[in-house]
């Protein structure tokens, strides 16, 4: 069984002008689904594709086409609830959400408000070794996407492209349970390492495949306990919500601003009012986007054009039969298995092929020294080089092959850090090398002697000083080592000189 | 429930719909008759009975996660008042 117990982190405090204040954060996270084809047309969802080329007569809405679902996208977001330790609803219904914008053809985008498909769940988001919050998932609901619009092509006009109209997106709806702009990155970083782990979004933040609304509002001390106990919202504060944030680093700069927004304005008697915000990244602030408050009335129906989506317990039980190790038990089996640190062990489940990575190096090893191998020279390396594990020109196995010759003494760590080099500059077996290359240590105590032996007899004054003081020993270590080309067992010499000098 | 004509223009606005201003009485009466109708459907007693969403017995037709449509650009953007570089052109949109 897991270990998954934990402590909540402290909320985050900001000290306004006359009192102090807390956070309190909710989530609307817009995973784009990983799918060939979009939610209701067959029409590709790839990215970069020529503009208005990736559109069916479905996307473009024009007259007397009919959505079909992707039975796919249903899948993905089945898989996604499980992966969120979530209800999942048999029976869930497709509603219109109306608004006209030009790159939403249909005037209306089909989503699913009052039956959405996955209910409520979980993320664990850890902050600290042992230090983690949970956040209740509320819904996750399947959704049509928007085209894009391009507005600095032309003065005068708007460019509008299709392609992503219709691509199938899940929203995923968080309770107000974060306290602060670290947490609510953190939140974004779990949610999205759980949705590459299990497959269903790709988690490309800058092509805008997973984006945030993030519903910020400020409480005194206290009050959000209350909540808690009670569940009733009347004892937190009104909120505003930032649209669209595609960036860890915004997401976290747009909370921080509209929390001192909302602290000024409440501390100087005023009042805050719900609205939607932008987040503009290059002044730092967030903005009302009033254009929108009109068309907030969405007048939302159930769509006509779709049956409701009903789907079997046994197709359910057979996705989740087909789940991957999520990142919470692989992080755990791999301090259990192989005795790594919490810190190591985050590092290397952090994304699924690097830990897929790890077990390969590790499998049959010391788990210790693959974890120290891979995560302190391969990904040292690579991240010097601006490289992914998947670019990495050592493979698991030659890898595992330089921890194999260390483990039986072949070669020292020292060596083996040379031959890494090699390896990964100019590939090669690297058994193979340490013998073509003559990098094998010297156990062969007999010709360690003799190196021991010529040092000592080299230099009788250090060893008049080594015997006055022992610890002068480590210099004979040293020159024995470099004489050797530091392919002596550091081990022997040290007991050798040891001996020799009679310590 | 009675529409006023204030709520009538607003609805029209909604649904991008022009309407005179000397056919909004008339539309918020027609909008108010509607949902009188509504009200006295309301008064049946329909609890326990499921709503109906077909006439007959289907399930929600599927499809496989196949691309089979698409690379139609000329087609899509053949009705379009303006079109530019494989774009819709339109008036400009300031957010």
């Amino acid at each position: 069984m897991l270990d998954l117990t934990f402590e909540a982190p402290k909320p985050k405090v900001i000290q306004g002008a006359k009192s102090e204040w807390e956070l309190v954060i909710g989530m609307e996270v817009h995973a784009q689904v990983s799918s060939n084809a979009k939610l209701f047309s067959g029409a590709s969802t790839r990215f970069g594709a020529e503009p208005n080329s990736n559109v069916s007569f479905v996307d473009a809405a024009m007259p007397g086409m009919l959505p079909v679902i992707n039975e796919f996208c249903v899948e993905q977001a089945v898989r996604t609830g499980l992966g969120l330790k979530a209800a999942i609803n048999l029976r869930s219904a497709f509603d219109r959400k109306n608004y006209f914008y030009p790159d939403l053809p249909q005037g209306y985008q089909i989503s699913q408000l009052y039956h959405p498909i996955v209910g409520e769940g979980e993320v664990i988001v850890e902050m600290a070794p042992g230090v983690a919050r949970r956040v209740r998932i509320e819904r996750i609901h399947l959704e049509q996407d928007a085209g894009k619009s391009i507005h600095d092509m032309d003065p005068a006009m708007s460019f509008v492209d299709l392609n992503r109209t219709g691509v199938a997106l899940m929203e995923i709806v968080s309770r107000p349970d974060i306290r602060g702009p670290e947490e609510a990155a953190a939140y974004v970083g779990k949610l999205r390492q759980i949705l590459r782990y299990l497959g269903t979004c790709d988690g490309n933040m800058q092509n805008g495949n997973l984006r945030a609304d993030v519903n910020v509002s400020v409480c005194r001390p206290g009050a959000y306990e209350r909540y808690q106990e009670t569940q009733d919202f009347s004892h937190l504060g009104t909120r505003c919500e930032i649209k669209n944030m595609n960036s860890m680093r915004f997401i976290q700069a747009a909370i921080e601003y509209e929390a001192r927004r909302q602290i000024a304005i409440l501390e100087d008697g005023g009042k805050i009012d719900q609205e939607t915000r932008l987040y503009d990244p290059d002044k730092g602030e967030t903005r009302s986007m009033r254009s929108k408050e009109e068309a907030h009335d969405y007048r939302y129906f159930p769509c006509p054009d779709l049956l409701p989506l009903e789907i079997e317990q046994a197709w359910v039980d057979d996705i989740a039969d087909r789940m991957p190790e999520l990142p919470d038990a692989k992080k755990a089996r791999f301090m259990a298995d192989f005795g790594l640190t919490d810190y190591d062990a985050s590092v290397l489940t952090a994304e699924l092929d690097a830990a897929r990575f790890f077990e390969e190096v590790a499998k049959g090893r010391d788990g210790k020294m693959a974890a120290n191998w891979v995560i302190n020279e391969l990904f040292g390396r690579l991240k010097k080089e601006g490289h992914e594990i998947g670019e990495s020109p050592v493979s698991a196995a030659q890898l595992g092959a330089i921890v194999d010759l260390i483990g039986k003494g072949d070669i020292s760590g020292k060596i083996a850090k040379d031959l890494f080099e090699i390896v990964y500059t100019e590939g090669g077996d690297p058994a193979e090398i340490v013998e073509a290359r003559g990098m094998k240590q010297v156990t062969d105590t007999g010709a360690i002697e003799k190196a021991v032996d010529e040092v000592i007899a080299a230099n009788p004054a250090q060893v008049e000083k080594a015997k006055a003081n022992p610890k002068l020993a480590g210099w004979f270590v040293g020159q024995v080592l470099k004489a050797t080309g530091g392919k002596a067992n550091p081990a022997a010499v040290n007991e050798l000189v040891a001996r020799k000098l009679g310590l | 429930m009675s529409i006023d004509i204030e709520t009538a223009r607003r609805v029209a606005h909604l649904a991008r719909i022009r309407v005179e201003e000397e056919e909004l009485p008339a539309l918020a009466g027609e909008l108010s008759g509607i949902l009188t109708f509504m009200e006295e459907l309301n008064e049946v007693d329909v609890e326990g009975v499921e709503p109906m969403v077909s006439v007959t017995p289907m399930r929600l037709k599927r499809r496989a996660d196949v691309v089979t449509d698409g690379d139609i650009q000329a087609e899509v953007l053949k009705n379009a008042p303006d079109a530019r570089e494989g774009f819709f052109a339109v008036p400009k949109v300031v957010e």
